[in-house]
């Protein structure tokens, strides 16, 4: 008896750590952290990020001639410190990336198990509408839509995730075909349940896995694109602090070799995506071996 | 094979026809779109005259109509700042576009491919590693970025290149390196797989079982057939490097399409957005056709499938 309670655990430990093989720690110990500081930005940043000293203007980092321990990562062209303004950064990319990967989600996943599930001309007019709008460049038609309904948060999550649901549709719907034959289902098929029942019940918690990985692959992508509409002035307005428009205005100071305003908010974009990209690489292989050629 | 052929044109066709119902719709559901159609300031006099002028009185399916006859026309509306048609300052920057995008293209597969076979050939090893660190380094690494610190030290530290515009061989580096990388990274992860698969298969084995030397077998006769899903997708990069390039324009002020939109963001000269997302579309519709048809040409197992 002694021995078995003691042998459970033995085993369920080594299923852990073969789990947890190759857990990319330092990229999810990066999330983690940016995650914190998203949260904890008003502890932490030791000025207003969008209230700056014009006195104070293109101040370098503290270790750099010139610079002080004042403003550890320098001040930009309106006298504001860049750490703060990297720490509030680090808040609208949390914000503005986790919902859109949902919104992204949440419509592709819907669509592609209604239109695997139901097939027949529902399953034609959503797949000829996700080819469509695959055609249009991703880029391109969030620029499109900004241009349209004009720019802030709210509106910069709701066209990514109107852009970018159809990569979920695609691989979502393929899924759902397989399952589509597989016995549980027709049991409940057998069984008198209502399609908006399997849809909900049998097939959704089957492609969740697959939903997952797509979103932690995709948080990069929309990252990049978040960034890239803020840094062409059509993302999140100003003078709110996204790393896009740092990016942006860090290019005014450039010519001049004020290299912190650009490189160090390109540097938390970068982290933050390859360590979005190796997380969710990790969890393709782990959860979804389907996934691989992705 | 004719009915394949059919098939593929009339789902382009379709996709084209939805591609300008989304953008359509998008104007118009949106909101007014007289205040995108019409020029920023513009007088209540020139509103009603830009109204009636589009019909935007008239039921949805008679301006659907109506837009549909310009853009047959080739008809994509006039530019509020430049003050000439839209189509034809898309024809002007195009050339710059696919310039810059030929030469970001030709350096992608300088790099990717050798890196690709190299890493396919050396698997697991340490070729193999280097090549992964960089492949997911380009395809996390923003374009911009790269774009802002090429700059930083070849034009402002070592002034050796010039940071913008156009002209010169020395002009067209910078972009295209900085457009080119996210795709070799792309290309070299492709070239790697499709290496590895031609190499397990047995027309391999048996080349090397005749006693070829392993250089020639991976030259002549692995890396041909493994060469063709990367053309492929170098094919449809090339379109699609002319429409991602718009950032990367930006920094560099590059006058190619993506710069064009910039313009059109910046001093809000909507019909020119527009025509540049439509135009972009349509380009990548028509060269999925074509490379649909190519394959169906080539490939006969195709053409039998459909």
């Amino acid at each position: 008896m002694v021995m078995r309670s003691e042998a459970v655990p033995l085993a369920s430990r080594t299923d852990l750590v073969r789990g947890l093989e190759g857990f990319p720690i330092l990229p999810v110990a990066i999330l983690a952290g940016v995650a914190l500081v998203a949260i904890f930005a008003e502890a932490l940043a030791p000025y207003d990020p969008e209230v700056g000293v014009l006195a104070a203007r293109f101040h370098p980092p503290a270790w750099q001639l010139g610079g002080s321990a004042e403003h550890l990562l320098g001040t930009d062209h309106l006298g504001r410190d860049v750490l703060s303004r990297l720490i509030f950064g680090a808040r609208v990319s949390m914000v503005v990336g986790f919902t859109a990967v949902i919104v992204a989600g949440a419509i592709g996943t819907g669509l592609g198990i209604v239109s695997g599930y139901l097939g027949g001309w529902v399953d034609q007019v959503i797949m000829r509408l996700t080819d469509t709008w695959l055609a249009l460049p991703a880029l391109t038609f969030a620029i499109f839509l900004t241009a349209i309904v004009g720019p802030s948060e709210m509106n910069i999550v709701i066209i990514l995730g109107a852009v970018y649901w159809t990569r979920y549709a695609r691989v979502i719907r393929g899924e759902v075909l397989s399952l589509k034959q597989r016995e549980f289902v027709r049991l409940a098929v057998v069984a008198g349940c209502s399609k908006a029942t399997i849809m909900r019940r049998h097939i959704l918690p089957n492609v969740l896995n697959s939903a997952i990985v797509l979103g932690t692959l995709m948080l990069g992508v929309v990252i990049v694109t978040e960034a890239s509409l803020s840094f062409l002035g059509v993302g999140v307005p100003p003078p709110k602090p996204a790393w896009g428009l740092m990016l942006a205005d860090g290019k005014k100071g450039l010519m001049v070799g004020y290299w912190w305003l650009t490189v160090l908010p390109g540097t938390c974009i970068m982290l933050m995506v390859l360590s979005a990209n190796l997380l969710g690489d990790w969890l393709r292989v782990k959860l979804d071996p389907q996934l691989r050629q992705l | 094979m004719t009915r394949y052929i059919t098939r593929r044109i009339a789902y382009s066709l379709l996709s084209l026809f939805l591609l300008s119902l989304t953008i359509f719709l998008f104007v118009r559901v949106t909101g007014d779109p007289t205040t995108l159609l019409v020029e920023p300031g513009a007088s209540q006099a020139d509103i009603d005259a830009m109204r009636e002028r589009f019909g935007l009185d008239q039921p949805i399916w008679v301006q659907y109509a109506s837009f549909m006859h310009s853009l047959v026309r080739g008809d994509l509306g006039q530019s509020f700042y430049y003050r000439t048609p839209v189509l034809e300052l898309y024809l002007s920057r195009l050339p710059n576009s696919l310039l810059l995008a030929l030469a970001a293209m030709a350096f992608s597969l300088l790099i990717g491919i050798p890196s690709g076979i190299l890493a396919a050939v050396r698997v697991g090893r340490f070729w193999d590693r280097a090549g992964k660190i960089f492949s997911l380094l380009g395809l996390s690494l923003p374009s911009f970025w790269i774009g802002l610190v090429l700059i930083l030290f070849f034009s402002v530290y070592l002034e050796w290149l010039p940071s913008s515009g156009a002209g010169t061989v020395w002009h067209l580096l910078m972009p295209a390196f900085a457009l080119g990388w996210y795709f070799a990274a792309a290309h070299m992860r492709l070239t790697r797989s499709s290496m590895l698969e031609v190499l397990g298969s047995d027309y391999i084995k048996l080349a090397r079982l005749k006693g070829l030397p392993e250089s020639l077998v991976i030259a002549k006769h692995a890396f041909k057939n493994a060469l063709i899903p990367v053309l492929t997708l170098a094919g449809i990069n090339l379109v699609i490097m002319i429409n991602v390039a718009v950032v990367v324009e930006t920094v560099f002020a590059w006058p190619g399409i993506g710069r064009l939109l910039y313009e059109g963001i910046t001093f809000r000269d909507f019909p020119v957005v527009q025509a540049v997302v439509l135009l972009g579309g349509s380009m990548i519709v028509v060269v999925n056709l074509l490379i649909d048809i190519l394959y169906a040409v080539i490939d006969p197992r195709i053409r039998l499938e459909a």
